[in-house]
């Protein structure tokens, strides 16, 4: 492939692959080329495709296209015939078969692979009719649907690369900056810092040489959006940064990734290469006397290193300890040289701006938060999944119109947005819109995107406990008070969830929380009291209740729970027997068994297994 | 250029952090981690103060923190001191015998410690660190591992090559210095060095004065002591 | 003389390739140290010494940087390596349960090893498939929607001592 050397010739080159490669031939989407599709089984069923197709003789009549991850994580391995765009669920190989001959073949669909929407019962089969889609708007990730991320072409035949043609051809940097203005795009990394400006001070900033940096290290747990974008469309985080840099000066980019994510480095690897190739990345980009290069550089395994002066750190070769921000990393920053950091998803926003323009960017979302978030809507929710929506949407039409409620028919009991560094926000504030500022009067924040749904049986007290914990493994150690802080924060709620603690450790722990807010070196400390505040203030009954009657009522607390069998219910069948690790449940065959609460562990093995309901804890 | 300090407006220069305007200025900012001959590192967060107004009022390091024209600043405001006194509260915790820390806690008037003590020898201050990397130009101990697992070490454990055994580390730690005899087994508090509790702080919320010890209140106390002579006789 | 602890020749050779490889640059000490941990199975000290020298970062600070990052492991590590997800989707699900039960069953705390050098326990804060929570990574091979009743099974995959 020769280097693509101007804007013209990219048009022309664009044509040929539209004529030639893209013509409306039917064909068999599979997200196969995703970490957790491809766990579910997926890589079977795309072969199974390929051996099925050619025994039939179709394999040249239909395509095959294996994509990334195409967002409703809770029905993989998905399978989309188009172009009647039938969506069929958790397919396994053994479907395969039936599927070219029923579906493909004759037309036929088959109706135990049709999702089900949960809360009306009906069959879809497409995603116009999927509730779970209906209220997306996915601008950004709605493109992993349309292309293989190991093909540029793919790419360029979505107008990949249009957005960058047109920068470098008519639009100087200072313009480029105040589209993204105008647009209102603000970080999506969970700073929500408006990433116009921060191009601005990075160019006005003097010094040289100036870098370009993406931050990959997703760490909060339970959010991959990331992982999702580089995946599935690595070419769209390049281009967003090719136009960064020009915009600010900078022929220097690092695209950090998490170690944890081992495909989206090789994607990004490929996909970077291709650019080289094609001409999008290295000197003299299509002509314009421009230069850039991006190098991929990896994590080693700290949560720390999402923050943008531990991550600087890490690059420079030094263990990831943040510093103070009083002087901004786009003044003195990698190196300590100008540097403009943004997250994978901010970067992959800039293309669709550049396309669509500004305006039509600022009409969606709320006067302060413009365009749309991708949120990894996972927890006790029926459909799980990465779900694109316009900033302003209010929580219960992710939870319930989106998600489909919570499984088992339980209870709602809070969602917890932004990661370590959020808070939950409870049943009584379910109609708050999504948007940058309400999520943060409400004492949680946007965060990078996890959206973690918890049900009755979720106990908070544990909740805080857990992302104290997290935060404490996570702690880089150098100030005072997220190191000590944090551990003696977690010593208090083991204490409350082991029935050890008094009303006066409460109040200790608002105290220190407030003094970890205030006085922490960088973000993680600052906001690693918000999942105790939150929980504090929204729940402090449940609090109350493990202090004071020593009482855990979702069950979660293990010193404060005891397992029991209800004799009415037990048939004697003995499952339970053979799980429990303590020999403690005794019983003869078909009569009510008991559990030894001596020997009893509180494991909960048995509780999973009884298929009677017969075991309840109390 | 100006800046506000504790409601005086003062000439600073340019090139100055709080902590330097606080010192040139007489003002008594505790600190920990902090020496004149090193670079600032910001770790301890004993030395924070408030800037800013309102809302948008926050605690920065001093130490570090640049002067700006109109920058507002309190050094001893109530947020200040609520969270000095919780710091140094966690610090005697870690390292109960430590005289340094004993005497802040004591200079605070923190009546007693409410967590578990440990029984640590090193506030992680890194002092040592970099008097042995600047002044010394040996680099022979750093940080490893972090965390609660953070400490200061030479790599591997063993003795380094690099360590001209010149004695630097032991001479600027402040946890080495003296060691405390007499931490309280209820309290974890000693407190028989030093004692000094200010009383504008509960009448005014804020430090009234300068200077350090405060006139005004050993003349407070000086009143109180004939009162309550007088009582008595 | 050779002396136990010390590097082969084809052992700093190799060393020297992956250093060449990433042109000996700060930026990528990290990537370094784990394409060394790749061949290895753990970061040898002679091995962190020589990329001290090579990079021309001080010792103190590479050892540094092998001791904060949860990746790198400084000993040798187990057989297999078993990894339980304890991010949040996976916590609510009941990823501690199933942690609790590996830590039984294979009596070892996270960051142990097995006595028989059979198994190795870590965890993890998050991996990215939340859909498939709760997961337990072996080796190369990901198992998703463990529950405690299922972690014997899965071990019993690796080694015939379960």
């Amino acid at each position: 492939m020769k280097k693509i050397r101007n804007t013209k010739d990219l048009d022309n080159y664009r044509k040929i692959i539209l004529q030639e490669k893209y013509s409306e031939k039917p064909c068999v989407i599979i997200s196969e080329k995703s970490t957790c599709c491809y766990l579910s089984g997926s890589k079977e069923v795309v072969e199974t495709f390929r051996e099925g197709l050619k025994k039939f003789n179709l394999d040249n009549k239909i395509d095959i296209k294996t994509t990334g991850c195409l967002g409703f994580c809770e029905i993989e391995p998905i399978v989309i015939l188009e172009p009647k765009g039938i969506v069929y669920q958790k397919v396994k190989k053994e479907d395969v078969l039936e599927i070219i001959t029923e579906t493909i073949i004759n037309d036929i669909i088959i109706d135990r692979l049709l999702y089900i929407d949960p809360v009306k019962g009906k069959k879809c089969k497409t995603e116009e009719s999927m509730p779970f889609y209906k209220k997306q708007r996915r601008f950004v990730l709605g493109n992993n649907r349309f292309i293989d991320p190991l093909s540029v072409d793919d790419y360029l035949a979505i107008n990949g690369y249009k957005a960058l043609a047109t920068v470098l051809d008519t639009m100087k940097p200072e313009e480029v900056i105040n589209t993204i203005k105008e647009s209102g795009l603000r970080g999506r990394g969970g700073g929500g810092f408006p990433t116009g400006r921060k191009w601005e001070y990075a160019r006005k900033a003097e010094d040289e040489p100036k870098y370009v940096i993406c931050n990959a290290d997703e760490g909060d747990p339970g959010a991959y959006m990331d992982r999702s974008l580089l995946e599935g469309n690595p070419h769209s985080v390049v281009e967003g940064m090719i136009i960064g840099a020009y915009a600010i000066g900078s022929n220097s980019g690092y695209v950090y990734v998490r170690n944890e994510y081992p495909l989206a480095v090789k994607h990004l690897e490929n996909a970077i290469k291709q650019a080289e190739e094609y001409g999008f990345l290295g000197k003299n980009i299509l002509g314009s006397g421009f230069n850039f290069n991006i190098e991929i550089s990896r994590g080693g395994g700290a949560f720390v290193c999402g923050e943008s002066t531990a991550l600087m750190a890490s690059l420079e070769g030094k263990p990831g300890e943040p510093r103070a921000k009083y002087v901004h990393t786009v003044e003195k920053g990698l190196w300590n040289k100008p540097t403009n950091l943004n997250n994978v998803e901010t970067w992959a926003n800039v293309p669709l701006i550049i396309n669509r323009g500004a305006e039509w960017y600022a009409k969606i979302g709320t006067s302060n938060s413009k365009g749309t978030k991708i949120f990894s809507l996972v927890g006790k929710i029926n459909n799980t999944g990465l779900v694109e929506v316009p900033m302003g949407i209010k929580l219960y039409e992710i939870i319930y119109d989106i998600g489909g409620g919570i499984p088992d028919g339980k209870k709602f009991k809070a969602v917890q947005t932004g990661g370590p560094s959020g808070g939950c926000i409870p049943e009584n504030l379910i109609n708050l819109p999504v948007d940058y500022e309400k999520l943060s009067e409400a004492g949680s924040m946007m965060g990078s995107g996890g959206m973690i749904v918890m049900d009755e049986d979720t106990c908070m007290v544990d909740v805080a406990k857990y992302f104290v914990n997290f935060l404490k493994e996570e702690s880089c150690g150098k100030c005072v008070p997220c190191r000590e802080g944090l551990e003696r924060m977690g010593e208090i709620l083991s204490d409350i969830t082991e029935g050890k603690a008094k009303n006066q450790d409460l109040d200790l722990l608002e105290e220190l929380g407030g003094v970890i807010k205030d006085t922490a070196l960088c973000a993680l400390g600052g906001t690693a009291a918000n999942p105790v505040l939150s929980t504090i203030k929204y729940f402090r009954e449940e609090y109350r209740d493990h202090i004071e009657n020593k009482k855990c009522s979702a069950g979660v607390c293990k010193a404060l729970i005891n397992f029991t069998i209800k004799e009415e219910k037990c048939t004697g069948c003995g499952m339970c027997v053979k799980q429990c690790p303590q020999d403690a449940i005794s019983g003869e065959k078909k009569k009510p068994h008991k559990i030894d609460q001596k020997k009893c562990i509180k494991c909960g093995a048995c509780y999973d297994t009884c298929r009677f309901n017969a075991i309840i804890r109390i | 250029m100006e800046i506000t300090l504790n409601g005086v407006n003062v000439q600073v220069e340019d090139n100055w952090t709080i902590l330097d305007a606080a010192k040139f200025y007489g003002v008594n900012i505790p600190t920990l981690c902090y020496h004149e001959g090193l670079s600032p590192y910001g770790a301890c967060r004993l030395c924070v103060v408030e800037i800013g107004k309102g809302d948008r009022a926050k605690l920065v390091a001093s130490c570090l923190y640049p002067v700006k024209g109109g920058l507002y600043v309190r050094t001893h405001s109530e947020r200040v001191i609520k969270a000095r006194r919780m710091l140094v509260e966690l610090l005697v915790a870690r390292c109960p015998q430590s005289k340094v820390l004993q005497d802040l806690a004591a200079a605070m008037g923190i009546e007693k410690v409410r967590f578990k003590p440990k029984n640590d020898d090193c506030i992680l201050c890194g002092l040592c660190i970099r008097m042995c990397e600047e002044q010394m130009d040996a680099k022979a101990i750093g940080f490893v591992n972090r965390g609660v697992k953070r400490k200061i070490t030479t790599p591997f454990d063993i003795k380094s090559e690099k360590c001209r055994t010149c004695g630097a580390c032991i001479y600027i730690c402040p946890a080495c210095q003296l060691r405390c005899q007499g931490p309280d087994a209820d309290t974890v508090l000693c407190g028989s060095c030093l004692n000094f509790s200010p009383s504008c702080l509960e009448l005014y919320k804020d430090i009234m004065c300068y200077m350090d010890p405060c006139v005004a209140c050993l003349e407070d106390k000086k009143l109180k002591k004939k009162d309550g002579n007088k009582k008595n006789e | 003389m050779a002396k136990p602890g010390d590097l082969l020749p084809k052992d700093i050779r190799l060393i020297d390739a992956i250093i060449k490889k990433y042109e000996a640059k700060k930026e990528f000490l990290i990537c370094i140290l784990q394409d060394i941990q790749n061949v290895f199975e753990y970061l040898p000290r002679k091995a962190l010494i020589h990329v001290s020298e090579k990079l021309e970062i001080p010792l103190i600070q590479v050892y540094g940087v092998a001791t904060f990052f949860k990746a790198f492991s400084l000993i040798p590590r187990g057989g297999h390596t078993c990894t339980v997800c304890l991010g949040t989707a996976c916590h609510v699900r009941g990823a501690e349960k199933v942690l609790d039960k590996v830590k039984r069953t294979l009596d070892i705390d996270v960051g142990e090893t097995t006595k028989d050098m059979d198994f190795s326990l870590k965890t993890v804060n998050c991996l990215g498939a939340c859909a498939l929570g709760p997961m337990v990574v072996v080796d190369d091979d990901y198992h998703g929607h463990m529950t405690q009743n299922k972690v014997n099974e899965v071990l019993k995959k690796y080694s015939t001592k379960i």
